[in-house]
Order: structure tokens, then C-alpha cells, then sequence
């Protein structure tokens, strides 16, 4: 089983945060205990502590807007597991929110002179 | 026949121990005379006892004359081309020990010290990929077999083959009291038969050998496995007398098996005619050839190919590779062809890891698959590295890669004008979609770029920028990296990778790797292994055994400081059940302390250099350590790595 959640939960959730950045509607939270709670939940897990994302979830770089977040967290589509609010309340939701939005955009790979082979 | 009795070691053993109280006998009577004499001087008196002046009654013979039983086994280990045995020592097989060193003098095979039998083999594993042939493990009875039973069954389940030979004792009677009976058993091959191809237990030398060359022969025939060879000790040590009649039977010349042509017309016809086929590859290249037929078969179907990456079936930036959006090319597929799949099922359906464990086809109605290779054809009853039964519409059993050129054969003859004009433009989507698969890597591998942790996809890009103008292998399995050498590194030979465990027991990955730089030893091909921090730590040893024997490689740690995979586990269960999801570190990570994995390949006398956790010190550390190795030796970079 260990061998397939990987690429599961990949192909599960990547279709879930294609979305453009869009930060308004979003209640106000607090990055500090946004950035306490991504690194302890388990989201780092899947979507890197740089919100890269990799072989086990999409890149949360640019995320989707407040309201496609909150829906994917509560009723993540396919593999994703469910962040209700008996674990998860919304301001703990709202405070990751605003630590996610704050990953800075990567650099143009055609800067990269090691991503130009 | 030689007029000296034939006395075997445990009759010299057993007459030792006989003696030893004879002796001491004497011992106890000098020291009674010594108390009772007058003290006239320290100097020792006249002996006293028989003992001290005659031979014991019974003769022993205390040293062989002519050739033993393990010089014979050597004899037939070069007979077969076997290069290397890898081994930890055990006193059941010290017999073919000696036989090694100093009969064979320590060349083909040479004895490659390991430090746990699970490393032994799984080098086997890993050099079998790389050499295309196995070398031999040899482990101790009962004990040595039991841990190198995980190795064996990651073989199994990859289909390598590896030669395990493991020590007995075969004779109670010839057993030292002790712990030799608990290293000894009546079918040692028991413990690991659920998971070899053949198990022996040879009752004479004569047995042995062909029992050797019959396991080899197994081994090396797809569907190819580990097989096991239980050697006696008192056959390994028993004098052989001039004039005995011994011989090693030729190894056979076997082919694999081969697809009926019937059915590799009918699978011809169908792959003609598709309008969407595609080619998924599991466990199927096995040489050189691999990769070429499959360009070649892709290329006149114009198909897509998704490789499933168990070893270097296709050309990584190839444009018919569409491993990257593999499921989007199954969904698509209106004919599908498996060659030597691992797990078809997997492939073809959704297994989602939610209550109830819900499945759905992939695949659209309709959907014609044939499967090709011989991976169904030795499974056995317990073990279910089978994975679930697929449908098909055509099972064509045989090695895939063997029969490859007779079904090219067969669609080049349904390849009329038509159908390759559709195939032409057809090739010509996938080509263009191909060739963004680079584009969309590099702008992924951004995102993180400079982070630390560092990202997988940063140390992926820094360590091809060193190897890219090398030959090189990466030995290791790099889903836990988000499999971003694929992705990033051009990979075209077929020693370029070698895919990974199959059977999941961690603590391959060092010593394969190990096993595959051993086989790339004096080729001046560049053996890397991006290798797992909870890997290494079940197997720190093979550094020792990288460094004693000059074994160059070049290890990096992917050191995320955990069983991530694990992590995520124990993380789905918590917010399943909805108490408590912060909690799922404990017993899933590796800090507190931080392992320092530079000071511990230092210890054992490998160059390293770490931790490393500012990306840009990745690229110089790697420069530094490929020099190291371009020099013959193994190296390690400890990278704090992203956990993916």
C-alpha cells in the first residue's frame, strides 16, 4: 500500500489547486500560526515546506482563492484527507491561508542556468 | 584410493573433545605429584604419565592432503562466471570460506565482506540488474538465511536473480553440541520458500554441482528469481580422494521464453488498427535491447509510451514518452499493451485510499488489452506481490523483450498506407506534447528553488548538472523524490536506471545500490544513489563494505528525517478518526537527535561532506565528492532534503 499513496494523492489533488491566486473573501488570519500549524499538521507532508508541492500533492505557490481552499480542506476531492472542524476550525484554516499566500513566486526557470538542460 | 582414512573434520572435532579431558587428566596428575614431591627445586621434574610421553591410542588426522569439497564448489562458482560472493561470515560455510581465499585465491569469485546477510543480497539485487548476470550470496545457516530473507523476497518480487548459498550442518551427529544445531536445519529452503524459484539441499558434491548449475539456469530464465542452495559443511570440508569422479554439467544456453507467433499476430492486429494505442512498460528491460525495440515498436505505432520506471524501458525525454501524464493516455487508450507489467490492475484502475478502499476503471469501455511477459508464470501460494487479477482480451506468455522483434515483425506487416498516415499524425500530437514535458518540469523545479529544506527537485537538477557529461547509473528508486531525476535527467541506456525494490523493504536501496556500483567497478561508468535516510539507517554497514573494498559510489542522503511515507499514513488515520492531527511524528520521524550521516560514513572511512542544508552548497559538495569517486572510491553528501 505504501507505495501507491504517493502517486495517488498526487493525481488526486493536483486538479484541486490549479486556480489563480485570489486572496480576497478570505477571513484574516495570522501567518505566524499559519506557518506553526502547516509545519505540524501534516501539510508539508504532501505539498513541501515551500508550498512546492512534488510526487505526493500540488504546489500550493500561487493557491487557489479562499473559497476553493476551504472547500478542498473540508471535502478534499479524491485523496486528500478531510481537515474538519472537529480537527481543523476556521480561523486554525484561515491562519494557514494567509501563511500559504505568502510563499514567494519561484524564479523564471530561464533564469536557472541548471534548468536550461 | 588413498590409504589414509578418510577422517572427516567432526570426527577430528569429536576426537579433540575426546582428547581434551585425557589431557587434562594428565594435567590433574602432574599437579597432584606436584603437591605430594618433595619441593626440591621449581625446576619440572621428569614427565610422569603416559601422556606426556606417548601419542594418544587414536590416530587423528589433523590435516587434509589432497582437495577439500569447498575447492569443488569453487570450481563450480568458475565454472558459472560468478564474480562475486557477497558475505558475512558464519562458521556453517567456513569450509567454501577457506576454499574462496585460498583455493580460488580470492578472484572469481572474490568474497566482498557485508555486514548483515540483508546487504549481501540485496547487492545481489542490485548487481544482477547493472551486470545482467547474478553474483553468488552466501550466508550463515538458519540465522544468516533468516536475515537475508527480506532481501530474497524484494528479489523475488522484482525478479532478479540472485545464487543464495546458505551454510548447514546437515548431520546431527556431526554437530558441535552447541550452537551449531541451532544454525543448522532439516530444509533450511522452507524458511524462504513462499519467495525463491528453486531451493536445494545437496546430498554429495555431485549433487551440489549440478544443483549449482541447475539454480543458476533457473535463475537466469525469465520469469527470473533467487533461488536457493543449501551447502552442507561436511561436504565443504570433506577431503576429496584422488580418482573420485566429480564433474560440473555444462550450464545450458536457454532462451527466454517467446510470445506464439498466432498471438503476437493477433496483438498486431489490434495494435494496427487502434486509434489510440498505447504501450505501458513495467519490468521489461533486461539488456541493452530493451530500450531500442521499444523506441522501435513506439515509433512505428507511434504510440505513447508510459513506463512505469520498475527498469529503463524507455528513453526519458524521448517524445513518445508520456509517462508524465500517464493515466491521461490510458483513459484515452482504445488499445492497451503491457509489457511485463508489475501491476496491471494499479495501472488500469483508481484504488483510492478512503473508507471502503473504492476502485473505478481508468480505462474507457471498450478497451482492448493485451499483457505480454512472463510475470504471472511463477507465483506462488502466500505471498500476493501478484497484486490483483486483471482482465485481459490477450495474455501472450513470454519475455517480453525477447519477443518484442517478432511482434514488430507482426505490426509492420498490418502497417498499410492508411493506417500509417493515421499513425503519422497521430505521432505528431504526441510528439509536440512531448516536447513540453521538459518545459513544464523546469518551471515546477522553480517552486522551491532556493528553499531549505532543500527541494528534491533543486538536488535532482544540481547533481545532473555533474553527471550529465558522464556514464553513469542512479541506482536508486526515486518515487520518494517525486521522481524528479525522470523528469529532469536524460536517460537513454539501459544501466541508466535500474527501478527499484518491487517487494517495498527498505533497506534495499544501499546495498543495491552498492551492488550495481560493484558491478559497474573499473567501467568508469559514475554510480549515484539519491538514497533515503530511513533506508540507509537499516543498512549504514554497506559503507564500510563501499569503503573496504573500494567500491566507488556516490551517496547522497535524502536526509528528510523521517518515514514520510508513514507520516502520512498515521496522518490519514488521525484526521479519519478526528482526534487529534498533530501528533502523527510520534514514531514516524528521525529527529531529535539529528543523525549525522557524514560523521558516520567518516567512521567508516568514506569521504563525506554535511549536512548540507543551503542549497547553494549542493552543486560544489557534488563536484567535490564525483572526484572522489572518478578516483575509485565511494563518498557521501548528507542533503537535509524536502520530505518529497
Amino acid at each position: 500500500m505504501r507505495r501507491f499513496f504517493v502517486t495517488a494523492v498526487a493525481a488526486a489533488a493536483v486538479c484541486a489547486f490549479t486556480a489563480p491566486a485570489f486572496a480576497q473573501g478570505a477571513p484574516k488570519g495570522d501567518p505566524g500560526n499559519g506557518k506553526k500549524l502547516f509545519e505540524t499538521i501534516g501539510c508539508f507532508e504532501c505539498h513541501g515546506y515551500a508550498g512546492q508541492g512534488g510526487g505526493a500533492g500540488p504546489k500550493l505557490i500561487n493557491p487557489p482563492p479562499w473559497e476553493a481552499f476551504i472547500l478542498q480542506v473540508r471535502t478534499p476531492r479524491q485523496q486528500m484527507p478531510p481537515f474538519t472542524t472537529k480537527v481543523l476550525s476556521d480561523q486554525q484554516a484561515a491562519d494557514i491561508y494567509s501563511y500559504i499566500v505568502t510563499f514567494p513566486k519561484p524564479p523564471d526557470p530561464k533564469t536557472i542556468p541548471l534548468l536550461q538542460n | 584410493m588413498s590409504k589414509t582414512p578418510n577422517i572427516k573434520r567432526r570426527q577430528f572435532l569429536a576426537g579433540a573433545v575426546a582428547a581434551g579431558p585425557v589431557i587434562g587428566l594428565a594435567s590433574a596428575s602432574r599437579a597432584i605429584a606436584a603437591e605430594t614431591a618433595p619441593a626440591k627445586s621449581a625446576v619440572p621434574g621428569k614427565p610422569q604419565t603416559a601422556g606426556d610421553t606417548q601419542p594418544p591410542k587414536e590416530v587423528q588426522k589433523l590435516v587434509t592432503g589432497s582437495k577439500v569439497g569447498g575447492d569443488f564448489m569453487v570450481d563450480c562458482m568458475k565454472a558459472l562466471n560468478i564474480d562475486y560472493v557477497t558475505s558475512c561470515p558464519g562458521s556453517t560455510f567456513r569450509g567454501l570460506q577457506e576454499s574462496i581465499i585460498n583455493y580460488g585465491m580470492n578472484s572469481k569469485p572474490e568474497f566482498i565482506t557485508c555486514i548483515h546477510e540483508e546487504a549481501s543480497v540485496a547487492m545481489a539485487h542490485g548487481y544482477a540488474k547493472i551486470a545482467g548476470k547474478p553474483l553468488a550470496s552466501m550466508v550463515h545457516g538458519v540465522v544468516g538465511l533468516q536475515h537475508s530473507s527480506m532481501a530474497i523476497y524484494n528479489a523475488f518480487c522484482d525478479q532478479v536473480p540472485a545464487i543464495v548459498l546458505a551454510g548447514n550442518v546437515g548431520q546431527g551427529t556431526a554437530r558441535r553440541p552447541g550452537v551449531e544445531w541451532a544454525h543448522s536445519a532439516h530444509d533450511q529452503g522452507i524458511m524462504v520458500r513462499d519467495y525463491t524459484k528453486w531451493d536445494d539441499q545437496a546430498n554429495n558434491l555431485q549433487d551440489f554441482a549440478e544443483g549449482l548449475v541447475r539454480a543458476y539456469d533457473l535463475a537466469t530464465t525469465a520469469p527470473m528469481g533467487p533461488v536457493l542452495c543449501v551447502i552442507d559443511a561436511d561436504q565443504q570440508e570433506e577431503e576429496i580422494e584422488p580418482g573420485r569422479k566429480l564433474f560440473i554439467p555444462k550450464l545450458r544456453q536457454r532462451s527466454h521464453p517467446t510470445g506464439d507467433p498466432n498471438a503476437l499476430a493477433e496483438a498486431a492486429k489490434l495494435l494496427a488498427a487502434a486509434e489510440n494505442p498505447v504501450i505501458v512498460t513495467g519490468r521489461y528491460t533486461r539488456s541493452e535491447a530493451g530500450p531500442k525495440r521499444l523506441v522501435q515498436l513506439a515509433e512505428l505505432l507511434n504510440a505513447a509510451v508510459v513506463d512505469e520506471r520498475n527498469r529503463m524501458n524507455m528513453p526519458s525525454r524521448h517524445p513518445l514518452n508520456h509517462s508524465q501524464r500517464g493515466a491521461a493516455m490510458i483513459r484515452q487508450a482504445d488499445v492497451i499493451l503491457a509489457l511485463e507489467p508489475m501491476d496491471l490492475f494499479g495501472t488500469l484502475n483508481n484504488v483510492d485510499d478512503l473508507i471502503g478502499r473504492p476502485s473505478q476503471p481508468k480505462t474507457k469501455a471498450g478497451v482492448k488489452v493485451i499483457v505480454l511477459g512472463t510475470t504471472d508464470t511463477n507465483i506462488k501460494a502466500n505471498t500476493a506481490e501478484y497484486e490483483r487479477y486483471q482482465a485481459a482480451d490477450l495474455g501472450i506468455t513470454g519475455d517480453a523483450e525477447t519477443s518484442l522483434p517478432w511482434l514488430i515483425q507482426a505490426v509492420e506487416k498490418e502497417m498499410t498506407p492508411a493506417r500509417k498516415a493515421l499513425a503519422d499524425t497521430r505521432g505528431q500530437k504526441l510528439k509536440d506534447a512531448g516536447a513540453k514535458f521538459i518545459l513544464t518540469a523546469h518551471e515546477e523545479a522553480a517552486m522551491g528553488w532556493d528553499a531549505s529544506p532543500i527541494s528534491t527537485a533543486r538536488l535532482s537538477a544540481e547533481l545532473w548538472n555533474h553527471i550529465k557529461s558522464e556514464d553513469w547509473t542512479m541506482a536508486s528508486e526515486v518515487n520518494f523524490l517525486s521522481n524528479w531525476p525522470y523528469r529532469l535527467w536524460s536517460m537513454e541506456k539501459h544501466y541508466n536506471s535500474m527501478g527499484g525494490s518491487v517487494g517495498g523493504g527498505v533497506g534495499y536501496n544501499a546495498p543495491a545500490a552498492l551492488g550495481a556500483a560493484l558491478a559497474n567497478k573499473g567501467t568508469g561508468r559514475v554510480t549515484v544513489s539519491l538514497n533515503g535516510d530511513g533506508d540507509l539507517m537499516m543498512s549504514p554497514g554497506v559503507l564500510w563494505t563501499a569503503a573496504h573494498h573500494q567500491i566507488p559510489i556516490l551517496y547522497i542522503v535524502h536526509n528528510n528525517r523521517a518515514w514520510h511515507q508513514e507520516y502520512m499514513h498515521v496522518q490519514r488515520m488521525a484526521q479519519r478518526n478526528e482526534r487529534g492531527i498533530d501528533r502523527a511524528h510520534i514514531g514516524t520521524t528521525m529527529d531529535n537527535p539529528n543523525i549525522d550521516f557524514a560523521t558516520l560514513a567518516k567512521s567508516m572511512g568514506v569521504y563525506s561532506q554535511g549536512p548540507i542544508s543551503n542549497p547553494a552548497d549542493v552543486g560544489p559538495a557534488i563536484q567535490r565528492a564525483i572526484a572522489v569517486v572518478k578516483k575509485g572510491e565511494p563518498a557521501l553528501i548528507d542533503v537535509v532534503s524536502q520530505p518529497r
